[in-house]
């Protein structure tokens, strides 16, 4: 399958194998097999410590590993380091640091140093990647004032631009009240129809889950306990034993 | 009226008074941009380190019996600065713990090996600075670093703001923080190897945190930051510097004096 540009083929795909983290003697990922299409939306879930965040930090190569972790285009059919988009869980700066969004956002994506005056072609476009997530009206604020549903959406915006292979989202709406996760949801749902991206999502809102997620992934104790369509691993035994409570219908 | 004479005109019969002047106007606006960062990368402790290094550079090259300390201060500065970075980002203890160490070794090797011959007294003005001691000939290496820091600044600004401020964001886009800090530490090294005879050990930190800090009081955007921080720098030099030679205190310390009340002015622009 072909891509037709902008929107998912479905055929680019991450896969691991056996995709292993070891620190200071610890063991904290075994033999990780998985495998993200683009255009589908995969949930990382799993008890604390069960290895979620050290998942994403072995993708981003941040953590050496050992196993494979391999991208294929299929638009280009070859295989090749994938570009990732990461969204952290929080956005940690001080409240006084003199950057706005707009420095921020200019700073990670162009070379031209941020206390020049921007470039009206640069400046239009992180106009146009705030839009896309709706936040457009934040881009003189001061990026420690923002809250935290705001710095979530300029994070995302941020990491969209230029849009990767790989989106990765960690545990993204903690902290989040009901009508900010409802649409920062909606977004993500949005993204994954409209871009030819495949989105990992670590989270623990099973809601969320049953609701807009095409697979799960369970991890427990470092290892992959159970992983395939989201309702499938959600509605499974080794759910109701990892977390002790019935599923989600 | 002696001091406002000498104040506004009485220097320009001195020419060690213009070549101070111009002296810093060299180093001021490398301070107050290279300030920035520092500040921005909760990096104070690390250039306070730097500077107390500094002694231990001065008093290597006095054994070498080198005609000029300037290429074994920076040299001692880069390498110590390297060190420390790398130490400093591998290590378990806490950052503060680590440079505490690291800083009062340096100090103390450097007060060691300038007392060895017994001649501790002779290095003393290090510890103070006098910009009014400046010749000439000292102005050309810190023209060139102004330019260098200048064009470093330019060209990796970008990248430092985002691995200091964000690292882990940073390494998803492909910039590895680590290497971009060591080569801040390396500039940030030189240019205070270069300047510490005029600037002073002690006085050091003061003249590149300050102008920083006074300008975050009353920044929201990076390009007013750095712009402020730029001017406070230069503007209190000029004036601290003027004030020095009329008042006859020390200059490093007069300027210092400056920046601390533009310090206490700004905390009420503070939102």
């Amino acid at each position: 399958m072909k891509h037709n540009g902008e929107t998912a083929c479905g055929a680019c795909c991450l896969q691991t194998k056996n995709l292993t983290v070891e620190r200071d003697g610890l063991v904290i990922l075994r033999d990780v097999n998985l495998h993200v299409h683009c255009g589908e939306v995969t949930a990382v879930i799993g008890p604390n410590g069960a290895g979620k965040s050290t998942l994403f930090e072995a993708l981003l190569g941040q953590s050496r590993y050992s196993g494979k972790i391999e991208y294929l285009d299929a638009n280009t059919n070859t295989r090749r380091k994938p570009r990732f988009g990461y969204v952290p869980q929080t956005l940690s700066i001080e409240r006084l640091a003199p950057i706005s969004v707009a420095d921020f956002l200019l700073a990670s994506i162009t070379t031209r140093p941020v206390f020049f005056r921007s470039a009206k072609k640069d400046a239009e476009r992180i106009r146009a990647s705030l839009k896309r997530v709706n936040a457009e009206d934040l881009a003189e604020r001061r990026l420690g004032t923002l809250s935290g549903g705001e710095a979530q959406r300029v994070m995302l915006a941020l990491a969209l631009t230029p849009t990767p292979d790989l989106l990765l989202l960690d545990e993204p709406v903690s902290g989040m009240d009901e009508a900010g996760r409802g649409a920062f949801y909606n977004a993500i749902n949005i993204l994954k129809e409209t871009l030819d991206v495949s989105i990992c999502i670590i989270t623990h809102d099973f809601t969320f889950v049953n609701r807009y997620a095409d697979n799960a992934v369970l991890l427990n104790r470092g290892e992959v306990a159970a992983q395939g369509r989201a309702k499938r691993v959600l509605a499974g035994e080794v759910f109701k034993q990892v977390f002790g409570m019935a599923g989600i219908s | 009226m002696q001091v406002l004479t000498d104040f506004f005109i009485g220097w320009l019969k001195y020419d060690f008074v213009k070549i101070g002047l111009v002296g810093v106007v060299l180093f001021a606006p490398m301070y107050g941009m290279l300030g920035t960062m520092v500040v921005s990368g909760k990096l104070a402790f690390f250039s306070d380190s730097l500077g107390h290094s500094a002694l231990t550079g001065v008093a290597i090259g006095a054994m070498l019996g080198l005609s000029s300390q300037i290429p074994s201060t920076v040299a001692f500065g880069v390498v110590f600065a390297i060190g420390l970075t790398v130490v400093k980002s591998r290590g378990k203890a806490s950052t503060d713990t680590t440079l505490g160490v690291f800083s009062s070794a340096a100090l103390a090797l450097g007060l060691v090996l300038m007392s060895l011959g017994g001649g501790f007294a002779k290095y003393s003005s290090i510890l103070v600075g006098d910009l009014l001691a400046m010749q000439s000939t000292d102005l050309i290496p810190l023209a060139a670093a102004l330019v260098c820091t200048a064009v470093y600044m330019t060209f990796r600004y970008n990248k430092l703001l985002l691995a200091v401020s964000q690292p882990a964001i940073a390494k998803s886009r492909g910039i590895n923080p680590m290497r971009i800090e060591v080569e801040f530490a390396c500039v940030l090294a030189a240019v205070v190897m270069l300047s510490i005879r005029w600037v002073g050990v002690l006085m050091l930190n003061a003249m590149l945190i300050i102008p920083a800090a006074c300008s975050r009081n009353i920044s929201a955007s990076v390009r007013k930051y750095v712009t402020v921080s730029i001017v406070f720098a230069t503007a209190s030099g000029i004036f601290g510097l003027l004030l020095s030679f009329a008042l006859g205190t020390a200059s490093g310390a007069t300027i210092v004096l400056v920046l601390a009340v533009i310090y206490v002015y700004t905390l009420t622009y503070v939102k």
